[in-house]
């Protein structure tokens, strides 16, 4: 049996986003609903939902495996989906889950 | 540099007011992302695999310092403090957000940039040389005719439309730097049997799932004819272009089945019912673009520099900087300067927002304020005074920006790959970053020689791999990331598509795979040999039993 979680972007800032337990989008992989494939209509239908009030965009599933201490995405291009950017960060840079924009702007 | 007139500036506020209401319609949801799709494509704006992505237009590369400020302000205000210079001359930002995007077209407008037309199926942003105004070998400054190429795309409501994106590239010089062969049209300036300068027009380049060289329509086109010449060219691709099949739209593929002849027979049949009419401009409107780049008051100095002489022979990391990163000027005294965005183990083409303000600051003070962007995703101060060169390079080295690498196996040019891209199939930034370290001792980089190193993430080839001497193709293999080694392409004026040596490597071989590549060139150079010419000679042979035998 195949699990499945489901992502989208945030329309507001585009940021990658996870369906969570409690029913919210989070920048946070860790907290994403997970269900077996049987179940995903359920995610397919927050999804609309979210698209239909303007919260995200382009929601889809993702295949995920357990793995110690929670899940990780099958495929590595929603891996790198979900921890950012593969490539050594550099000054000012972030792994977008802690992304802040604006933050360093000028008061 | 070009300014604006009260057209332009009319122009791009327009659109950014326009683009305000779309994005906030969107906001609002009055818009579905159906719609708002191409009119924000139409703005430069992409969604991508972690947030938004912007591509401003650098209009054949040519910044001023203000400009560099603004990209830098905008990077540190709106962005992660760090901007990425791509093969299209232009940047992007990775971090932008949708409710802040109008401001930052706002920002822009105000220094005369925008992003229309950095996307959809349009004439593109004209590239040219990175040592326009400043190459010795140069006949003319080709961006006279960039600017007025870009004058004449930009929302030219024929080519609003076209079946699929087009690029055009110019160069003034014989030496091709800026790849006009790869490009959907490219012009190649040179002299008739008169002694007038005028252009080869080359149609039918590209690279993608499918690369050609492009072809020649006419050996020479006058200054007088191009815009009419180009129109013609753009009216036939418009007419019988395929818009069936999007793997067979660009113009490459009508050249190609029509064949160039029959493709050059209808360009001249249309040709002859527009030369001469509108689209001859008037001398004044073209002086007046010429203007705009009249030569810099270049001081009168000796061709050689003694400062400079004395500071080579005794500092020997200078000295190898100097022969490395910079270039004869037209003018005598004076030097092109590459500033590589390849430092050990960076992203190609990224500049911090630092960087980018030190950068401005240097051009006002030893290059007239003017930066170039090279589709090698470097940048370039064209106007150094030899004198000055020693000084400038100790800046260089306290802002990490004096790798002495260009044209060296680090000097690599990547697309972002699939740490950004929806499109990769696969990583290309930390394949270069292990390149780039792998080959960090410079001694060894200059042993090497002249060599390029492209890599790609996916077969749109946005990291011009095909036309590496060192190709690298990212794939998808069954879940997992591997990479196919190219050899013996090169995009200058004898441009050739490379040929791909054998069975592709996963993610963890295949930096060893090309430091196999790069010693069994070493092995098998004669002495003063590039590895092109190594390889030309040699063949794929040596290569393959090198990369195979004990697989």
């Amino acid at each position: 049996m195949t699990l499945q979680a489901i992502t989208a972007n945030r329309l507001g800032d585009g940021l990658s986003v996870f369906l969570a337990e409690d029913g919210s989008w989070s920048t946070d992989f860790a907290q994403s609903r997970v269900v077996e494939d049987g179940e995903a209509a359920s995610l397919e239908d927050a999804g609309e939902a979210a698209v239909a009030a303007n919260h995200i965009v382009g929601p889809y599933l993702i295949d995920v495996e357990a793995v110690e201490g929670g899940y990780r995405a099958t495929k590595y291009r929603e891996r790198i989906r979900i921890d950012g950017p593969s490539r050594e960060t550099r000054p000012g840079d972030h792994k977008h889950g802690d992304h802040k924009p604006g933050a360093n702007r000028a008061a | 540099m070009y300014q604006y007139d009260e057209f332009d500036h009319a122009h791009v506020r327009q659109r950014t007011e326009q683009f305000r209401g779309q994005v906030a319609r969107r906001l609002s949801g009055e818009l579905s992302e159906d719609e708002f799709r191409p009119l924000r494509l139409m703005n430069g704006v992409y969604l991508q695999l972690h947030a938004y992505m912007l591509r401003v237009a650098i209009p054949y590369g040519t910044l001023s310092a203000v400009q560099m400020r603004k990209l830098a302000h905008i990077a540190r205000v709106y962005d992660k403090g760090y901007g990425h210079f791509t093969t299209r001359q232009n940047i992007q930002y990775n971090w932008p957000k949708l409710e802040e995007l109008p401001d930052i077209l706002g920002e822009l407008a105000e220094v005369e940039m925008h992003a229309i037309q950095t996307s959809g199926n349009c004439i593109r942003n004209v590239t040219a040389d990175q040592y326009a105004g400043a190459a010795a070998d140069e006949i003319e400054d080709p961006r006279i005719w960039a600017e007025i190429i870009r004058q004449w795309s930009s929302l030219h409501p024929e080519f609003s439309f076209l079946p699929r994106k087009f690029k055009i590239a110019i160069t003034g010089s014989p030496t091709d730097r800026a790849a006009v062969k790869v490009h959907d049209i490219g012009l190649r300036m040179h002299l008739n049997a008169a002694g007038d300068p005028g252009f080869e027009v080359l149609v039918g380049g590209g690279l993608g799932r499918t690369p050609m060289i492009a072809k020649t329509c006419r050996a020479w086109v006058s200054k007088h004819d191009l815009l009419a010449y180009l129109e013609a060219i753009l009216r036939v691709y418009n007419l019988h272009g395929r818009r069936d099949n999007k793997y067979k739209a660009r113009i490459k593929i009508l050249v190609h089945e029509l064949g160039i002849d029959e493709f050059r027979r209808e360009v001249d049949e249309e040709f002859e019912h527009l030369r001469d009419g509108a689209l001859v401009l008037p001398v004044e409107e073209v002086a007046r673009i010429e203007k705009h780049f009249a030569p810099h008051p270049f001081e009168t100095l000796p061709v050689k520099s003694d400062v400079l002489l004395s500071y080579r022979s005794v500092n020997f990391d200078f000295a190898r900087w100097y022969a490395v990163n910079t270039f004869p000027h037209k003018a005598d005294g004076y030097r092109i300067v590459n500033i590589s965005l390849k430092p050990e183990g960076g992203v190609p083409g990224d500049a911090t927002a630092d960087q980018m303000d030190a950068i401005a600051d240097i051009a006002d003070r030893y290059s007239f304020s003017e930066i170039c962007v090279a589709h090698e995703q470097n940048l370039v101060l064209a106007h150094v005074k030899q004198d000055d060169l020693f000084t400038l390079w100790q800046k260089l080295v306290e802002l990490e920006l004096a790798t002495p690498n260009i044209r060296q196996i680090t000097d690599i040019i990547s697309c972002p790959g699939l740490d950004f891209c929806t499109l990769a199939n696969a990583r290309s930034i930390p394949v270069a970053q292990r390149i780039s370290q792998r080959f960090s001792d410079l001694k060894r980089q200059w042993n090497v020689g002249d060599i390029t190193l492209n890599i790609s993430g996916c077969i749109n080839a946005c990291g011009h791999h095909h036309v590496g001497n060192i190709g690298i193709l990212g794939v998808d293999r069954k879940g997992e990331e591997y990479y196919q080694i190219t050899l013996g392409g090169r995009a200058d004026e004898n441009a050739q598509v490379g040929k791909i040596i054998g069975p592709a490597f996963p993610y963890d071989d295949v930096v060893d795979a090309i430091e196999t590549v790069v010693e069994t060139y070493l092995d098998a150079r004669t002495e003063g040999e590039t590895f092109l010419e190594t390889y030309d000679r040699v063949g794929q042979e040596p290569f393959k039993e090198k990369l195979y035998a004990t697989a």
